[in-house]
């Protein structure tokens, strides 16, 4: 995981042990699976609610 | 002869005022950015004026061509909003309706990325210090990204400092040459197009946020038909020696290591074109349309048309670029582009050009736009998303949400280049080794007898009469080599103006 990820929110342990030891190549297809797996549990988490409204609203003017 | 590449990024960021019963981008801006500065002690005392920006030597209406062609807009400087200058040299203002921070002039692409995430950090803290000073239930929310989707867009400019000497045109060629292929390593992603006669959904996923925005091959706007390559003359530095190429076509990255090629690849480009150490001219038969092909290409393999009947890909000519910069840099030395950070730059440039070619999934962890598509690809299967779905533009969007808990990229495993501790230090101390160490010291030290600054010059108020301008219109002197020692001798503004002087600095 990147240094900056770790400072603002400790990752879960299986995703900081998956960087600090290489796993041999056969278990590293299943890893990275996990590890997206582990990130899509908090998109989940964290995604805006109500996608729908937040996207409608989310207006700029134009800038530069 | 190349100069040596002093270089810096404009940033404009999204902004949203949620909660508030009738938001305001502009109010919402000077508010976050107020927070800021009283929040860091960078607001003047009650009674006294900010340090404020000095508009005396802006021309953004200065065309690098020479004449301006009929019906060409010169961009309007506004001069009312806040305008501060941070202790690290960096400028830190509401420009229309967006919050916008220039870094401090920087001497190679690392120390960009440094300044470019203490940026992003002074934009996490903003939104504290807002939340304060907010009702319950509001908050002002900033993204580093360059669409809303709905076919607004708003820049992350970039500034290289050039030789006059070097002919326009030749600027033009190798420079469009570059930015119409260099996307498919800083390209940030984008969910759907916003091409003025599309459908939104006719461009499922692209490379880049902005090439939807980018209508002209060359010209002076960056509001309108905004082209590839911005012409706007205005060089903040000896206009006898100096240009300074103002790049508008590129996207915000949230990638340091997009951003550290983003400008390492550019910086040697243009020191290759100041030594017309370029062997081919490699010009699109129409670069507007081949930069939004590339966009739209994440195969990465489509041909591109040159005016000469050949093709060539985004890659090829990437990989072009690339052997150019090599062959400069053993020739010639890197003492322009940087010293030892361009061979961090050639080694990164090939690596992910190689990553590109056998594999770009392989670089989720290094190219924005693969790691979003990673992300919108991985919650498309888990969910059952069709790629119109609102949820996958909510996290297009968030991914470039600057709030470290809500932020996307932040959890999307991206490698960084630089250390939090450095980025944080940069948030207020200037790089040392160009002029913007003068700047930020003065502000650290002097604050109280500045009153106005800008990026190549500084107005002090000593209480003697006239004010006082110490025009720095070299942007490698005044580092800490240079007047280091001049501040440590100095214990106030009148001693650092008398030496100064004496010193005809």
């Amino acid at each position: 995981m990147a240094e900056r990820e770790q400072i603002r929110k400790p990752a879960p342990a299986n995703r900081e042990q998956s960087v600090e030891e290489a796993p041999p190549a056969s278990e590293r297809g299943s890893d990275i699976k996990a590890q997206l797996d582990d990130l899509l549990d908090e998109i989940d988490e964290v995604l805006e609610t109500n996608a729908e409204d937040f996207v409608k609203s989310y207006i700029q003017k134009g800038g530069e | 002869m190349a100069v040596p590449k002093t270089v810096g990024l404009e940033t404009e960021y999204g902004i949203v005022h949620r909660g508030a019963p009738e938001p305001n981008p502009i109010s919402a801006s000077s508010l976050l950015i107020n927070a800021y500065l009283v929040g860091t002690h960078q607001a003047p005392e009650p009674g006294r004026a900010a340090v404020s920006w000095d508009f005396t030597d802006e021309t953004p209406g200065n065309d690098a061509r020479g004449g301006v062609p009929a019906g060409s807009l010169a961009p309007e400087i506004e001069t009312h909003l806040v305008n501060a200058v941070l202790t690290n040299g960096a400028r830190y203002y509401v420009d229309h309706a967006h919050p916008e921070l220039s870094t401090p002039e920087c001497a190679d692409a690392r120390a960009v990325v440094v300044y470019d995430r203490a940026a992003e950090l002074i934009a996490a803290r903003s939104m504290e210090a807002a939340r304060m000073l907010l009702p319950p239930g509001e908050e002002i929310v900033v993204y580093k990204n360059n669409s809303d989707g709905k076919g607004n867009s708003y820049g992350c400019h970039e500034n290289y400092l050039v030789s006059r000497a070097v002919p326009f045109s030749r600027i033009v060629t190798h420079a469009t040459a570059h930015f119409v292929t260099r996307q498919i390593f800083c390209g940030a992603g984008k969910v759907g197009s916003e091409t003025s006669g599309m459908r939104l959904d006719d461009a499922g996923y692209q490379i880049s946020q902005r090439a939807d925005f980018i209508e002209e091959e060359v010209g002076l706007e960056t509001t309108l038909k905004r082209p590839i390559v911005n012409t706007r003359d205005e060089p903040h530095a000896d206009a006898a020696k100096y240009r300074r190429l103002h790049v508008i076509v590129g996207d915000a990255n949230m990638s340091q290591v997009a951003t550290f090629l983003k400008v390492g690849t550019t910086a040697l480009v243009m020191a290759l074109t100041e030594d017309d150490a370029v062997p081919r001219e490699l010009r699109f038969a129409t670069p507007v349309a081949a930069l939004r092909q590339v966009s739209r290409d994440l195969s990465l393999r489509e041909p591109l048309e040159l005016v000469d009947g050949a093709t060539i890909t985004a890659l090829g000519a990437q990989w072009e670029l690339l052997a150019a910069a090599r062959a400069y840099v053993e020739t010639r030395g890197a003492d322009a582009v940087g010293g030892d950070v361009a061979h961090q730059v050639l080694d990164r440039w090939e690596a992910v050009l190689g990553g590109l070619e056998r594999d770009p999934t392989s670089l989720a962890a290094q190219v924005d736009w693969v790691a979003k598509l990673r992300l919108l690809e991985g919650f498309r299967e888990r969910h059952g998303l069709d790629f119109t779905d609102a949820r996958l533009r909510a996290l297009d969007i968030q991914y470039h949400d600057l709030r470290p808990a809500k932020s996307l990229a932040a959890r999307a495993g991206l490698e960084t280049l630089v250390d939090e501790a450095e980025a944080e230090l940069a948030m207020t101390e200037p790089p040392p080794d160009t002029r913007a160490f003068f700047r930020g010291r003065c502000l650290q030290r002097f604050a109280a007898e500045v009153v106005a600054a800008n990026w190549d010059s500084i107005v002090f108020d000593v209480g003697e009469g006239s004010l006082r301008r110490v025009s720095m219109t070299e942007p490698t002197r005044g580092t800490v080599a240079h007047v280091g020692a001049m501040f440590d001798e100095c214990g106030s503004a009148i001693d650092l103006l008398r030496r100064l002087g004496a010193a005809g600095a």
